[in-house]
């Protein structure tokens, strides 16, 4: 069992919690995963490290909730355990691998959307550690749903936020942030995005126009995260790669995006029915039949 | 009763099983038993045991059985194998004990996979166990996967006095035999789960949700966690597909995700939170026992389900026992076919599968004849899922992480079939990460002989 020793909500639907889990706490670096299950039926959900503390043998994850199983996790609270929680999952960061004098002349650019803000965090703050700066661009819908802007301003070298509807920092979506960075005078040897699908595609559009080299971190279906079920695969340069071993991140100008947001598609209908089942028990069976 | 011939075993009923999970075949009771019993003639150079890979005292424990002493035959048994209950449903008995029976040459063979599973299942009912070490060795031995190839070599060790942890990367101790064959084969909570907990029974550990190799490395487990030898048992790996256009479509699967979401995630039952596609029209691309496998699970979810496979029926490669239970259960078998392109609608859903018609021609390599396209044969089939079972290759994960351990062409890890032993000092391996997708009984038996080798090993330390 894996004891939550802090939870924190962070916007509408976005919780952080702090999980102890010292293998995973000793050995994970920036750009890994988990994956976690609530209780012995729970389903596996894949979800980002957004920080570790290995002294203290815990794992900080963030989630939002988008089905039935995210939102059963959203009721654990603080004293309460996962039943399982493996990692850590996937490959390191590029970045963390680089050699570190090479690394400090680096100009580097996170875009991170949403609860992508998560993942990039770890990557950000590692960077600083190790004497790096980069730039850090945080979008979100809307104020209200921003996170971890105080975290990420202590570790970053620049920070700028962007709300699409304009409440809240710069106005419009992360691709704007870019081009205004750009046509300031900024100049970037690598972008590393994390956010929606959809996010990531239209930034690695822009990037490659740029000539920006662009990382992503894909977060496909997965069951067993570990290189087993080839359900998280994704095609990268017209090749078939595993988001789980190979992966996440991937050459962004190489993703083959819109195959990997249909994938996501697969089990929408059965998640939709699972999550009406949660709120509304058994009286969305009309018995019409249709939706068998 | 005609002594040339087996005694029959119940099953369920076809029609009736391809619409649920339950076991179909329902074993022997202690009647039928003792009758099957004494049909086997007690060779004295018993040919059977040389066709077991773990070498069970064959004569020994079914001569226990025609006595009526069905504890002294588990006792007999466990002597060579932890996993009897298992074994005894999905071991290719025809090809290796059953293949070499005297009884055989004239008539049908003893049913000796089935007195197995009667033993065991008669054993586990009255809660009989096998029995621990009486003298720890306290040295410490890891065990990496829980799969058959990690069980076998964990027990053995335990019954010698090792101190052995398996470490598993899934939630659930098992392998294969939880993610892999359906319940309709291997019952889970009764069957495996009862296995494994007679494994702990004799001090074996098991921690689960450690991946060897992202979680801790071997040489952190050697070094820093004072384990004195390893044993990688860690199965198969990647499914592999055919790379035809299309495969990426939404409602083309591995066999290795459509069974692990219905048998370890529990898709199957409706009241489990995992989704699994229930097609329409299925077609299971490939002709092994995980095809059969799959086949039958998308049949019991309500589909119509086709095999597509290249050869013809007699290259199929799947046991014999599971192609009649499928052809029985109404799976309709598209032999000498294969699929040249997987075709889907606007928003990337499968609608169809083209394939091309086959014949025999020269044997290749294998020394199978090799199918050969027929020109102008093309046609297409409507299915809105595909599954494909085509098998596996090698996980990376260990070799990748592993220094001074060495992998083959394949990427298989390289180990002495004798004893398990790798290219790394007080490493060993067996099982599917050392020979590629096999059965269930030749990893417990590369298992075996590794605890063997291990034992060797820690004894000259």
């Amino acid at each position: 069992m894996y004891k939550i020793l802090k939870k924190q909500t962070l916007a509408a639907n976005i919780y952080l919690m702090d999980v102890e889990a010292k293998r995973v706490a000793k050995s994970c670096m920036p750009g890994q995963f988990v994956i976690v299950r609530m209780d012995e039926e729970g389903e596996r959900i894949p979800l980002t490290i957004c920080d570790y503390d290995r002294a203290a043998g815990t794992v900080t994850i963030v989630f939002q909730t988008v089905g039935a199983g995210t939102k059963m996790m959203a009721e654990l609270n603080e004293g309460d355990s996962f039943h399982d929680f493996v990692g850590p999952l996937g490959c390191a960061s590029e970045l963390v691998k680089e050699d570190k004098e090479s690394l400090k002349k680096k100009r580097i650019l996170f875009v991170a959307g949403g609860v992508g803000a998560a993942p990039v965090y770890p990557q950000v703050k590692w960077l600083h550690e190790n004497g790096v700066d980069a730039d850090v661009i945080v979008g979100s819908k809307t104020k209200a749903l921003l996170i971890l802007e105080k975290e990420m301003e202590a570790v970053a070298g620049n920070l700028y936020v962007t709300t699409d509807d304009g409440s809240y920092g710069r106005s419009g979506m992360v691709t704007q942030t870019i081009k205004d960075l750009v046509e300031e005078g900024k100049q970037y040897d690598v972008c590393i995005a994390i956010g929606p699908m959809i996010m990531m595609k239209f930034v690695c559009l822009l990037t490659k126009e740029l000539g920006i080299p662009t990382v992503v971190s894909l977060n496909p279906i997965m069951v067993d995260g570990t290189g087993m079920c080839g359900a998280c695969r994704v095609t990268v340069d017209g090749k078939v790669r595993f988001a789980c071993v190979d992966g996440p991140e991937f050459d962004g100008h190489a993703v083959n995006f819109d195959e990997a947001m249909r994938r996501q598609q697969i089990y929408k209908t059965q998640e939709g029915r699972a999550m009406l089942a949660l709120e509304e028990g058994d009286t969305h069976h009309g018995g019409c039949g249709n939706c068998r | 009763m005609d002594v040339l011939k087996k005694v029959p075993v119940r099953e369920q009923d076809a029609k009736e099983r391809a619409t649920n999970f339950a076991e179909v075949c329902l074993g022997y009771n202690m009647e039928e038993a003792v009758e099957e019993a004494a049909r086997c003639i007690n060779c004295k150079n018993a040919q059977c045991i040389k066709g077991c890979p773990v070498a069970i005292n064959i004569p020994g424990f079914i001569e226990q059985v025609k006595n009526g002493d069905v504890k002294a035959a588990y006792q007999v048994i466990s002597e060579s194998s932890a996993l009897p209950a298992v074994c005894g449903r999905v071991c290719p008995q025809e090809s290796q004990c059953e293949g070499r029976c005297i009884r055989g040459i004239k008539g049908e063979p003893i049913s000796i996979g089935k007195l197995e599973r009667f033993v065991a299942d008669w054993a586990r009912e009255r809660g009989i166990r096998p029995e621990g070490a009486k003298e720890k060795k306290g040295k410490k031995v890891a065990v990496i996967g829980s799969g058959p190839a990690g069980l076998t070599c964990a027990g053995d060790l335990a019954k010698m006095g090792y101190d052995v942890t398996i470490f598993e990367a899934l939630h659930e101790a098992g392998g294969v035999l939880v993610y892999g064959i359906p319940e309709f084969r291997l019952p889970k909570q009764d069957v495996v789960a009862k296995e494994i907990e007679n494994v702990k029974s004799l001090g074996v550990k098991i921690e689960t949700n450690v991946v060897i190799g992202k979680s801790i490395t071997i040489d952190e487990l050697m070094e820093e966690e004072g384990f004195a030898a390893v044993f990688i048992g860690s199965g198969a790996g990647l499914p592999k597909f055919m790379g035809i256009p299309g495969e990426n479509a939404n409602g083309v699967f591995s066999a290795n995700e459509y069974l692990t979401r219905s048998n370890l995630m529990k898709a199957f039952d409706e009241t489990s939170n995992t989704p699994i596609m229930r097609g329409r029209k299925v077609a299971v691309v490939g002709g092994g026992n995980v095809a059969m496998d799959a086949a039958r699970t998308a049949l019991r979810l309500g589909a119509e389900v086709h095999i597509v496979y290249r050869r013809s029926e007699e290259e199929l490669p799947a046991r014999v026992e599971e192609v009649h239970h499928a052809k029985e259960e109404g799976i309709i078998f598209d032999l000498l076919t294969n699929p040249t392109e997987i075709l889907s609608d606007d928003k990337g859903w499968v609608t169809g599968m083209k394939c091309i018609k086959m014949e025999l021609g020269e044997p290749d390599e294998s020394g199978r004849r090799r199918p050969v396209e027929i020109p102008g044969s093309e046609y297409t089939m409507e299915v809105d899922t595909v599954i494909m079972s085509l098998g596996t290759s090698p996980n990376p994960l260990i070799s990748s992480t592993t220094e001074g351990l060495e992998t083959n062409k394949w990427k298989c890890i390289i180990a002495d079939e004798a004893d398990g032993k790798t290219t790394k000092e007080g490493v060993y391996a067996g099982g599917d990460a050392v020979t590629g997708a096999a059965t269930v009984i030749l990893a417990m038996g590369a298992g075996k002989a590794a605890a063997k080798g291990i034992d060797e090993y820690l004894s000259g330390k």
